[in-house]
């Protein structure tokens, strides 16, 4: 009964927890507010953890996506598939010496991996996971979605200027270059989705969808998000900021260590948020028949992030002018035409 | 007053891209090459003199680390050079043999060339299609002569070994198999938007330069320069072989990407004419001179152990004289000027290597392409650092 709400009625289950927790607060007779922090800690925790694994299952998914694409195995000997490579690289970084080179600038090249890190988990606040889910459910949920996202590329930026490399200054102005233009068209797609559902709430959004999903009603805009989205996080074919074979290791070359493996986290825990905006804006979210709604997003989320490492192992590496070009003359052009008919759709 | 200024960049020798230990000093203009200007010089051992202390027969292993991708071609330029000195020719199924490991060194060549260029533009998963092929010869190298990369394979006069058991066999699977490998490749990349607009009017090269900087191989074809010693200059046995000469027409990254592609089918033509046309008889050219004794009697016979020692000690001496000859390498031609002055040493060897001198248009066409475009350039011209270096 209990494992039953919990799956199926998830939102009551999470209301009827904090209702006794509540209930216990004022015998004790301890204040509201104390128990709404705890409980505040409590989600924040439950919320890191499950970034953290499934950050480290990502890592490993992609060596081994990478590996079965490529014709090869991809880890084998660290447990049953390389199942635990994460748990050994996670060892091998936390052993390794952090250097900076003299003259970075120390704030700067201290605080970006971190900052980047935070601001890719921001966006996970407003991802409504199964019913009644949601850390805080924002009628304005997607403007702070995309406002965390382009937060975590600029401290991308700051990175490579921070680092006091050549290297990681080209990789990290590819960075800015590529957010301003590729922030539009992103936006744009989005808001082609907001109109068809009447309101920038991702709860609202993902209710909407019952019956019909946003990428059979929007599927230009699925498309363009999808784009969009890759230059968003960095990701092939448009890793253009890391770039190993043209910028050596692009904004990354002077991180070593565990800032290094916060940089690495942190684009893992971007790629896993657009993966669940994606879903939460065109898949439908946590909606599907039979399985519970929070087996039906992460199945969803985890399709998508294939995805996304699907394309990554396919593709070259598109040149930066390209990239521009095609940003400007071809997706938003595409954005903007969408939004219209969108538009003209809803008022006829 | 703050103004933007140029960017000197070091690109190599520790860069993921260049092939080797190459560096390439760069100005920059933001994204893009203002100037560039290589430096080599870094793997140089010194092989043009190490010559001069060396045996005629000696030097072969060392030809293998000129261009490490394409030994066996190597080696064959070299043995054809110091046979015109001496004046023989190998004996008929030599030569077929030679021809058929040279082709397949050929193909090898253009795999990893093929292979490192799709790793050095983010394509990180043509390169292990590739090298899955490349691994299939060099199995059949392995079965040949023992070695995978290094082969040593030819002799002055001949060849070491004759083609083992089962070699034929495996062949021919090979040559079934790679034709629709090639079609997968084709399929990754021809048919990629990326790629092709990646390498697309990228690193043109026009004809005249081509020919004033002295470019060779694919390189030279691919701008639209129809020159290839093999039908030129026919050596060896290919002058009864059928294969066409694939040139391209705007001297881009995409023409030299399209040459090497077909060059592959064409060598895979070559390899399977030279199979069926593969007659029986000796590798060796009969001359006690010249050619080691027979390794399985010569212990029970002194005669044939004296001339085993005098040959290994002593060499054998051309007539005095000098000779160059060049041949079609993969990446181009490979000649070796030698200088005989009657001794068992030579007294000079040169050795003309094609990625030193395709390498020399390289400020031409790099000033201004973009960062991105150089490493693409830098691949399309397919450099061996051991070549270039010597």
């Amino acid at each position: 009964m209990w494992l039953y709400q919990f799956f199926y009625q998830p939102g009551e289950w999470a209301r009827g927890i904090y209702q006794v927790m509540e209930n216990w607060a004022v015998r004790i007779g301890m204040g509201i507010q104390w128990i709404q922090l705890i409980d505040m800690i409590i989600v924040a925790i439950i919320l890191i953890a499950f970034i953290f694994l499934d950050v480290m299952f990502l890592t490993w998914l992609e060596r081994k996506v990478a590996g079965h694409i490529q014709v090869r195995h991809g880890p084998m000997r660290t447990g049953p598939h390389g199942i635990i490579q994460p748990v050994a690289d996670a060892i091998k970084l936390l052993f390794k010496e952090p250097m900076a080179l003299p003259g970075v600038d120390n704030l700067i090249y201290l605080i970006s991996p971190l900052m980047m890190f935070v601001g890719a988990m921001l966006i996970y606040i407003v991802i409504p996971f199964s019913p009644g889910w949601v850390v805080a459910p924002m009628d304005y949920g997607l403007l702070f979605a995309f406002a965390a996202s382009g937060l975590s590329s600029f401290f991308v930026m700051a990175g490579g200027w921070s680092s006091n490399n050549k290297w990681s200054l080209l990789g990290g102005m590819r960075a800015a270059a590529m957010t301003l233009s590729y922030e539009v068209p992103l936006i744009l797609a989005a808001i082609g989705v907001a109109l068809v559902s009447g309101g920038l709430s991702l709860v609202g959004i993902v209710e909407s969808q019952a019956g019909m999903w946003n990428i059979i009603r929007q599927p230009l805009a699925a498309v363009l998000f999808l784009v969009a989205s890759l230059a968003e996080m960095n990701r092939g074919p448009f890793d253009l900021a890391e770039a190993e074979q043209e910028l050596v290791a692009g904004y990354l070359t002077e991180y070593s260590g565990m800032r290094f493996a916060m940089y690495y986290l942190g684009e893992y825990t971007h790629l896993l948020a657009g993966a669940a905006l994606f879903t939460t804006l065109f898949l439908g979210g946590w909606q599907g028949p039979l399985l519970p709604p929070i087996l039906w997003f992460l199945i969803k989320i985890h399709v998508m992030v294939f995805v996304y490492m699907w394309i990554r192992w396919t593709y070259p590496r598109i040149r930066i002018d390209h990239l521009m070009a095609f940003n400007w003359k071809f997706v938003l052009p595409l954005a903007l035409i969408n939004l219209g008919v969108t538009g003209l759709v809803l008022v006829l | 007053m703050q103004t933007t200024h140029e960017m000197v960049v070091n690109l190599g020798p520790q860069h993921p891209s260049t092939h080797g230990v190459m560096k390439l000093e760069v100005v920059m203009d933001g994204e893009y090459i203002v100037d560039c200007k290589p430096v080599i010089g870094q793997l140089h051992r010194g092989m043009e003199k190490m010559a001069e202390g060396m045996l005629y027969g000696q030097f072969i292993p060392i030809t293998d680390r000129l261009d490490y991708l394409s030994p066996a071609c190597n080696n064959l330029s070299y043995c054809l050079a110091v046979e015109k000195l001496l004046g023989i020719e190998a004996p008929e199924r030599g030569k077929y043999i030679r021809v058929i490991i040279a082709e397949m060194q050929r193909i090898a060549n253009h795999l990893v060339a093929l292979g490192s260029w799709g790793l050095d533009l983010g394509a990180w998963t043509i390169l292990l299609y590739t090298f899955r092929d490349r691994e299939m010869l060099l199995d059949l190298f392995e079965m040949f002569c023992g070695q995978r990369m290094t082969l040593n394979c030819f002799r002055v006069g001949g060849t070491t070994y004759d083609l083992p058991d089962g070699f034929v066999e495996k062949a021919r699977e090979f040559l079934e198999v790679i034709p629709s490998r090639i079609n997968d490749y084709e399929a990754l990349l021809t048919k990629n938007p990326i790629w092709m607009t990646r390498l697309r009017d990228v690193g043109v090269v026009s004809a005249e330069d081509a020919l004033a900087y002295g470019l060779t191989g694919p390189n030279l074809r691919a701008s639209g320069v129809k020159w290839d010693l093999r039908k030129v200059y026919p050596y060896e046995v290919y002058d009864r072989m059928q294969f066409d000469v694939p040139v391209g027409s705007r001297g881009d990254c995409l023409d030299r990407y399209y040459v090497r592609i077909q060059e592959m089918r064409q060598s895979c033509r070559i390899v399977q004419q030279a199979l069926d046309q593969l007659p029986p008889g000796d590798i060796m050219v009969d001359m006690p001179t010249i050619a080691l004794p027979n390794k399985e009697e010569f212990p029970n016979n002194f005669p044939e152990v004296v001339r085993h020692f005098h040959l290994l000690v002593q060499g054998y001496a051309p007539p005095e004289g000098e000779v160059y000859l060049g041949y079609e390498n993969p990446k181009g031609e490979l000649g070796f000027y030698l200088v005989s002055d009657g001794s068992g040493y030579p007294y000079r060897l040169k050795i003309r290597s094609p990625s030193f001198i395709n390498m020399q248009i390289f400020p031409k066409i790099m000033r201004g392409a973009m960062l991105a475009d150089v490493i693409a350039i830098l691949a399309s011209f397919d450099p061996v650092l051991g070549e270039i270096d010597r």
